[in-house]
């Protein structure tokens, strides 16, 4: 089958200063595949290169038959990729309603998207009036999942989301992200949390200095512990 | 006149100066609210509004209400056009940096004053009013026209206020507003906003000199004061705030009147410049704006 997303020899540049060197990563159809490294690796980057945050200097990111280097940044999520950015970034003086409003308004979804997300994240809909900024931290981030859910992506692109949320709200997300690769959804999920990582990846890449080291299958961490202490220096 | 009467005419002509001052300031700042750029050619545009205002006004014949009407209409699609032109051939190949698009308006201004002075001349000349009729006060008489300009404000800035709170494109340009790099994740064309946005802020400024230009007149260095007080008004009020402007402008417009009238206009203009620095050292982010995170 062929690949959701594909990234070749991608090179990344913020001002003069290069973050990625010839980037390779692919992700398959309806997989989760973590991106995990230290601080400064270049992950978070990733993230925003394949979304035309940081654009791509060299090489290739292609969603399906797409070429998403040749598209401007508020194209790329049109073509199905969602993107939930570290820290959440949610339009905390709009309210939820708005906030999904404007998710949905990308691609051009209904009241039946709406409803399906609102269905993933039943606390939002008692929420849907108020500020998204006076959100508790567990409830900003299934907003911010949610929003991205309204452009019904065919890759999802998570940065960091259990990032300072108590054990039973990761919990929540690591279920919802279960929930979205049994519906087909191919994920790229960028943890810090190893534990969170072996419970939900299905592959992880290791990125150290802007460069993909090694990918392997999830099952492989768990029988040599090692790989991942090479890496990111705990377990 | 008595002191009373007085006090009435003084707050009548400060509603005047705030109902123009607040569709100005208004323009700014949006425009530094949504794109982060500080317009030091604001004022220009407004001075091209009442510019324009003059030559359509003057090019059409019978009654006066026809040429300013036609004025009104053509004289803010004409700077908007200006406007989108400045944004696409300087402001988005600078990349809209904070720093670069204050120089390159102040460059904006003088290429718009200068042809201004080339094409229209030194001298200022009035718009006719498009009626004359006088609103008759148990104390004095009062010019409708001037309390139109008052109701004319006050529906453009609930129009502008329905606009950014109940509409589709209002939610965009909030978004654009908070946070542009979200935004442009969620499909929004941030350059299309922020041309259109400069394109709405130049409007609003030509609005305000239709309006004010049968009271003052046009004159090619009409846009230097408005600007300053437009700024003032912004920074009390608070940046990208409609709530904030609206307020800052009927302070300032207000209390310019009362102390130009009862003291002197220069005690006006030290008055606003300290409540400026009160609220900069104070309440940086204005008095209905939001802190930066």
């Amino acid at each position: 089958m062929a690949d959701a997303l594909s990234v070749r020899g991608v090179d990344c540049f913020y001002g003069e200063t290069q973050v990625l060197y010839s980037l390779d990563l692919s992700l398959r159809q309806g997989e989760v595949h973590c991106l995990l490294g230290r601080n400064g690796a270049g992950k978070t980057t990733a993230l925003k290169c394949i979304m035309g945050l940081v654009p791509a200097r060299a090489g290739s990111i292609r969603l399906g038959d797409v070429e998403l280097t040749r598209l401007p940044p508020h194209e790329v999520p049109r073509a199905g990729v969602a993107y939930v950015p570290q820290g959440r970034r949610l339009f905390a003086e709009m309210t939820v309603a708005e906030n999904i409003e404007i998710g949905l308004m990308a691609r051009h979804m209904g009241s039946d998207v709406r409803e399906a997300v609102l269905d993933l994240f039943p606390v939002l809909r008692e929420r849907l009036r108020q500020r998204s900024g006076t959100l508790s931290g567990g409830e900003q981030q299934q907003l911010a999942m949610a929003r991205a859910l309204c452009l019904e992506p065919r890759v999802l692109l998570l940065d960091e989301p259990t990032e300072g949320l108590m054990p039973s709200m990761i919990a929540k997300i690591r279920q919802s992200v279960a929930t979205l690769r049994d519906r087909g959804v191919s994920t790229i999920l960028v943890e810090q949390r190893v534990d969170a990582v072996l419970k939900v990846a299905d592959r992880v890449s290791f990125i150290e200095n802007g460069r993909v080291r090694e990918t392997v299958e999830v099952d492989r961490l768990r029988e040599d512990p090692d790989i991942v202490k090479r890496y990111v220096g705990v377990t | 006149m008595a002191f009373g009467p007085h006090l009435i005419l003084a707050t009548l002509e400060g509603l005047v100066t705030s109902a123009v001052l607040a569709l100005m300031a208004l323009g700014l700042s949006l425009v530094f609210g949504v794109m982060r750029v500080v317009n030091v050619a604001h004022g220009e545009f407004y001075m091209l509004g009442a510019v324009l205002a003059w030559a359509i006004a003057s090019a059409f014949g019978g009654h006066p209400s026809i040429g300013f009407l036609a004025a009104l209409v053509i004289s803010p699609l004409i700077v908007g056009g200006v406007a989108l032109v400045a944004d696409r051939l300087v402001l988005k190949r600078l990349d809209y940096n904070p720093e670069a698009t204050i120089v390159a308006t102040i460059g904006l201004l003088y290429i718009l004053q200068q042809v201004a002075l080339t094409f229209y001349g030194p001298e200022a000349r009035p718009v006719q009013a498009p009626f004359t009729y006088r609103v008759s006060l148990p104390w004095f008489g009062y010019s409708g026209y001037k309390l139109a300009v008052i109701g004319a404000s006050i529906l453009l800035l609930l129009a502008t206020w329905f606009v950014l709170s109940r509409t589709r494109i209002g939610m965009i340009m909030r978004a654009t507003q908070y946070d542009s790099e979200t935004a442009q994740a969620f499909g929004i064309p941030v350059g299309r906003v922020y041309t259109g946005v400069f394109a709405v802020g130049a409007m609003l400024a030509a609005v305000a000199a239709v309006l004010i230009v049968p009271i003052s007149q046009a004159h090619y260095l009409m846009g230097r004061d408005p600007l300053l007080l437009s700024f003032i008004v912004v920074i009390i009020g608070g940046l990208g705030s409609l709530r904030g402007t609206v307020v800052a402008a009927l302070l300032i417009g207000v209390s310019d009147g009362i102390i130009s009238v009862f003291f002197s206009p220069t005690l006006a203009k030290i008055i606003a410049t300290f409540v400026v620095a009160m609220v900069l050292v104070f309440r940086p982010q204005g008095l209905f704006g939001t802190a930066a995170r």
